[in-house]
């Protein structure tokens, strides 16, 4: 290093968008390290629920029709769905439980302000860890749809940036809303919001089962525009939902993080 | 054991020492505070998303099921009535599971719960038995809960194929309850149970014959599913509920998730005792 004078309060050098949030990266990177096998294996559970879903029920099932009539295969109509569910599960464990345990109990922020780092290095960081850690999965899952021939066009390749754009919207959401929580109890709300997107946003079946009133209910949640956006892209019959879709995760991602970065900063500086 | 000490010989005398079924019921006063202050936490989880399931699967899903796929695949059974009983006894595992896991770790290390109940005269097996009734008592008010939404719903076929089924509901949970007792006394942290989850949990609910007949999985899944307590659990449920009862293939079911509970039961016996007497 070239001799520099040390400058109070200089920041160090910094990434684009994360900032000094790669050493948040980097201190989770190190934690996670030791935990390999649970890493390793909440890539199974998106894989496990296709081939059940997909393959078993598949089976009784046949084929399936997509808003445009074509028909497909019942595997390439539940695998993007899967993919979209998984991204979004992906980001929230990590945005929700585990920001909430570092946070309250690791009271690994408080420690973080005693360095040049804020609240808002703290918030991009920690979606930043997120959004890699969910494309690892996301990444993983598409290579097995592929694999399995599920994938019927070049569409398939923004597959996934899609899915780390779900992780972004799902992860800043869910910070700015554990930055709410009081308790564990609290994440139960979580699990209530989680299981109904994952069992009736289009997942399983086609929107126009439902009647009309329900599907604007489902249409406006997210894990519905997630799973749009993904299956248009693998079936390649990308339309205008699919530009819809893009728009909201963004706003929603963009959004959740502005919000927890604003929470975090009174909750830690106050 | 070690004798008594003198100084209490006079007080309790070898008459005193209660059986076992009263060191089990002493400590009822226990469970119902513990279950008291939880239940709360396990609504969501116990009840509403296995009825959650059921409407996406059964009927959401169901609609296309029944349009598409032969009579035969499931039996002459519409799809609600296949899953039904699958989903019943897959939620019997899973909160058997999930209840033998981290309550069972927490009591040995974080509460220390089981550590001043041995401090009493209450022993290892009399420990392991009651709060193995308390997982029992949880499984069957869960059951109790869903058999009645699938009463509601029209798919289950008589009054004794309800009782059947929550009986059966309880000991398809208590066949996967002890053996994981007995692992989870063996855990110093619990970073094994997330592995658990993803690798036995999740692969049992969707590999047991629950949702599609297991004679669809290839040749080696198909012989691993008939290992599993879960698909004779879930087969002898869907007996009960559907009213087709096979008597011999439902004693050769019952028998063999007796088989699991009572194995489980004697090794939890052992990882117990070890780790409650420091041995």
């Amino acid at each position: 290093m070239t001799s520099t004078t040390l400058v109070l309060g200089a920041r160090p050098r910094q990434f684009p968008f994360v900032g000094l949030g790669t050493r948040v990266i980097e201190r989770n990177f190190l934690v996670y390290r030791r935990a390999w096998i649970v890493f390793l294996t909440g890539f199974l559970e998106p894989v496990l629920y296709l081939f059940s879903i997909g393959i078993g029920v598949g089976g009784l099932v046949g084929e399936f029709p997509l808003d445009d009539g074509s028909l497909i295969s019942y595997t390439a109509f539940v695998a993007p769905a899967m993919l979209a569910a998984a991204a979004m599960n992906g980001a929230l464990y990590d945005a929700t439980f585990g920001l909430f345990f570092r946070f309250k109990y690791d009271k690994l922020y408080d420690a973080v302000l005693a360095t040049p780092l804020g609240p808002r290095d703290i918030a991009r960081g920690e979606l930043t860890w997120c959004l890699l850690r969910g494309s690892c999965y996301s990444a993983a899952f598409i290579v097995v749809m592929a694999g399995m021939g599920l994938i019927g066009s070049w569409w398939g390749l923004l597959l996934i940036p899609s899915s780390m754009l779900i992780g972004f919207a799902f992860g800043g959401a869910g910070m700015a809303l554990t930055t709410y929580m009081k308790s564990w109890q609290d994440f139960e709300y979580v699990t209530l919001a989680i299981m109904p997107m994952f069992l009736f946003s289009a997942t399983f079946y086609p929107l126009s089962t439902y009647p009309q009133a329900l599907q604007w209910v489902v249409q406006m949640t997210p894990l519905y525009q997630g799973v749009v956006l993904c299956r248009e892209l693998s079936t390649g019959t990308v339309g205008w939902d699919a530009g819809v879709a893009v728009g909201y995760l963004l706003i929603m991602g963009s959004a959740g993080l502005y919000a927890a970065s604003r929470r975090l900063g009174t909750l830690l500086l106050k | 054991m070690s004798a008594p000490s003198s100084a209490r010989a006079p007080t309790y005398g070898p008459s005193a020492q209660p059986s076992s079924v009263q060191l089990v019921l002493r400590q009822y006063d226990y469970w119902v505070t513990v279950y008291r202050r939880t239940w709360r936490g396990s609504v969501i989880s116990s009840f509403l998303l296995p009825l959650l399931f059921l409407a996406a699967m059964g009927v959401g899903l169901g609609g296309f099921v029944d349009d598409q796929a032969d009579a035969g695949a499931l039996g002459g059974l519409d799809y609600l009535a296949f899953i039904a009983p699958g989903l019943l006894a897959t939620t019997a595992m899973q909160t058997a599971i999930g209840e033998s896991m981290w309550p069972v770790l927490g009591n040995f290390k974080w509460g220390k719960v089981y550590f001043s109940q041995a401090a009493t005269p209450l022993r290892s097996d009399d420990i392991l038995l009651g709060h193995l009734l308390f997982v029992a008592f949880r499984i069957a008010t869960t059951a109790v809960v869903f058999i009645a939404v699938i009463v509601a719903f029209g798919a289950v076929s008589s009054v004794a194929g309800a009782v059947g089924a929550l009986l059966i509901s309880v000991l398809v949970g208590m066949a996967h309850a002890t053996p994981v007792f007995a692992f989870a006394a063996t855990r110093e942290d619990p970073s094994a149970f997330a592995v658990v989850y993803r690798v036995v949990i999740i692969p049992l609910s969707l590999f047991s014959g629950a949702f599609f007949p297991v004679s669809q999985l290839p040749g080696v899944l198909e012989v691993a599913a008939y290992v599993t307590p879960t698909w004779h659990g879930v087969e002898v449920t869907r007996m009960a509920t559907t009213g087709t009862v096979d008597w011999i293939w439902m004693l050769v079911h019952v028998s063999y998730l007796l088989v699991w509970m009572m194995l489980g039961w004697l090794v939890a016996r052992r990882t117990f005792a070890r780790r409650l007497t420091g041995g």
